[in-house]
């Protein structure tokens, strides 16, 4: 019996590792690959490109040559990127530009929002709170239409205003806030009342800091949703000077696959950063989204 | 007398301070998403935005005879249809993997949940690179002596979005799993084992009542991310996908290009429709479900 269950723990931790492997070999092979010489990336995948160039002089192997590790390791592909063409930084910080508003603005204006939604409770918060969950979960096939009226009519229509905004006022925050707030201990705030704190300290100097973790794993999953935009840029955004990166690496084109690894890597820096350093405030994060109702 | 005015006073005090906490959120939320959104039912309804002619369903009947927003919503239906079941099932699965107590645990967690910190323009090129007619997929496959597939444009298509939707998803869907399997109270398992129980029965009448609120929600989130497809689809293929491939995401963004706000407006009211009525039909089941658990 109990060598059965070593057994079957072997084979799931077998299991487990295969599914590891999968997982990680698009963005390891992104990371190594960017280290590799522009002739050697040319050579390997120019043939994806190749009805695009012809110019000739250049070796491309006829099938595509996937490999782990560079042939001579080099930074010159991140040389390039942020030295020699201003443009990829250019389009690094039309993403941060957008992305950084987005995630202050969304997570304060929220943080009011969920202490109402904690603090006083009655029928009619109930149903506003309800219509915000219904809200979140509405896909940007609906979403996107009112958003593109308004910005129409403010005038900010392919603007950066027109992501920013909506993107400031987006109910996933409020949700996932609300729910972490209610569960601080309401005598605490009770206390702090019968001391005469006036509302405002209490959000700032009792709610807040209790949420300190719950605030940054919001910033961190709001972070990564806009980081990684796409359909907002190319409806309120169309000026293509002002899209993020995101956008932008999709229009890579043959001439620059040397360097599209490299800047895909330096793309996926600021979320992989965070990542590592937030990430059991990120698990909690995501486990207390867990549930819509309640 | 007076101390009511002063409690009365009080309260609207307090009134005034919960609207002035949530005023900024609700304001927002009226300008950028509720009031514009009347404005899309009310064009849904008329001709044109010059006329302001009522012409109640019209606009919804050509919808539905526009034969590139129905290749549209179907190709969105079928991924959907498919690509839903496996991410919540496939996230259990990996939780239950998680939870079995095998060693690196949280190694492995962290494995599975860094596809979701990655963006997605960021793989693209080595999906790309895997997927192309002259790939490293056909490569491997010519071993098997299978023949070379057009993967990005040919009925394979939607598989390959798939399998980039599913490496993008399953993280967070196991995240929510695992926190909902650390729920069921163990003694429960226990007495299902002295009762000699099998695996199975545990499963159907234990695991899945506790874990029903959190399969709802999985649910809900992976058919929300599975209509945000349009993103990987983009990355990869660009404006003109291979017909499999062209999105409702893809049909919006031709009708934004065209400024047909009727049909715009038509097409996001219908989307919203369905979704409410998915949403619905989802809490019903999981009612029936979770009977018993909650509460």
């Amino acid at each position: 019996m109990k060598k059965k269950r070593y057994f079957g723990r072997a084979a799931l931790t077998l299991l487990a590792a295969i599914f590891a492997v999968l997982f990680l070999l698009p963005t390891v092979l992104t990371i190594t690959n960017s280290f590799m010489s522009e002739s050697e990336i040319n050579s390997n995948y120019g043939v994806i490109y190749k009805k695009a160039e012809s110019s000739g002089s250049t070796y491309i192997s006829e099938k595509v040559n996937l490999k782990f590790i560079p042939d001579k390791v080099t930074f010159s592909q991140y040389i390039t990127a942020l030295i020699k063409s201003p443009d990829y930084l250019l389009k690094f910080w039309n993403s941060a530009i957008l992305v950084v508003p987005i995630v202050i603005l969304q997570v304060a204006i929220a943080a009011l929002a969920a202490y109402s939604f904690t603090r006083y409770r009655g029928k009619l918060k109930s149903f506003i709170f309800f219509f915000y969950v219904i809200l979140m979960l509405m896909p940007y096939q609906v979403t996107l239409v009112p958003n593109y009226l308004v910005s129409d009519w403010l005038g900010i229509l392919n603007t950066r205003w027109a992501i920013i905004m909506p993107g400031a006022f987006a109910p996933f925050s409020v949700f996932l806030l609300t729910k972490f707030m209610r569960r601080i201990p309401a005598s605490l705030i009770e206390a702090a009342k019968l001391d005469g704190a006036g509302e405002w300290h209490i959000f700032t100097k009792i709610c807040l800091p209790q949420c300190r973790s719950a605030l940054y794993s919001i910033a961190i999953l709001v972070f990564i949703d806009y980081w990684n935009m796409v359909e907002q840029p190319l409806i309120l955004l169309p000026d293509s000077t002002m899209q993020p990166l995101s956008v932008f690496l999709s229009q890579i084109n043959a001439g620059e696959i040397g360097l599209a690894f490299a800047v895909a890597v330096i793309y996926m820096v600021p979320s992989l950063l965070l990542f590592l350093h937030g990430e059991e405030a990120l698990v909690e994060g995501i486990t207390n989204s867990g549930s819509v109702k309640g | 007398m007076k101390k009511r005015q002063e409690q009365l006073s009080e309260r609207t005090k307090d009134r005034l301070r919960d609207i002035a906490f949530l005023s900024p959120s609700i304001l927002g939320v009226s300008v950028f998403f509720i009031v514009p959104f009347f404005v899309v039912v009310y064009y849904s309804l008329i001709s044109n935005p010059i006329q302001h002619k009522f012409v109640f369903f019209k606009n919804f009947i050509a919808l539905f005879k526009n034969s590139a927003f129905l290749t549209a919503a179907g190709n969105t239906l079928k991924f959907s249809l498919i690509a839903v079941p496996l991410a919540v099932v496939l996230s259990l699965l990996l939780a239950q993997m998680l939870e079995a107590r095998i060693p690196l645990k949280s190694q492995f967690r962290t494995f599975f949940l860094s596809p979701m910190m990655v963006p997605v323009a960021s793989v693209v090129l080595i999906w790309q690179v895997i997927f192309n007619y002259n790939g490293s997929m056909n490569d491997f496959l010519s071993l098997f002596g299978i023949d070379k597939i057009d993967w990005l444009k040919s009925q394979y298509a939607q598989l390959v979005v798939g399998a980039l939707f599913l490496w993008k998803n399953l993280g967070y869907n196991m995240i929510l799993f695992m926190a909902a399997l650390n729920n069921i109270p163990r003694e429960l398992m226990e007495v299902a084992d002295i009762e000699g129980a099998t695996p199975w029965y545990k499963f159907r009448h234990i695991t899945i009542h506790y874990l029903s609120p959190t399969l709802l929600f999985v649910t809900i989130l992976s058919l929300i991310n599975s209509f945000k497809v349009f993103r990987e689809v983009f990355l990869l293929t660009g404006d003109y996908p291979y017909e499999s491939l062209y999105m409702l995401q893809h049909f919006m963004n031709n009708t934004f290009k065209s400024l047909d706000y009727q049909k715009l407006s038509a097409a996001a009211i219908i989307m919203a429709l369905v979704m409410v009525v998915i949403i619905a039909l989802l809490f019903v089941f999981e009612d029936k479900l979770g009977k018993d658990v909650e509460g």
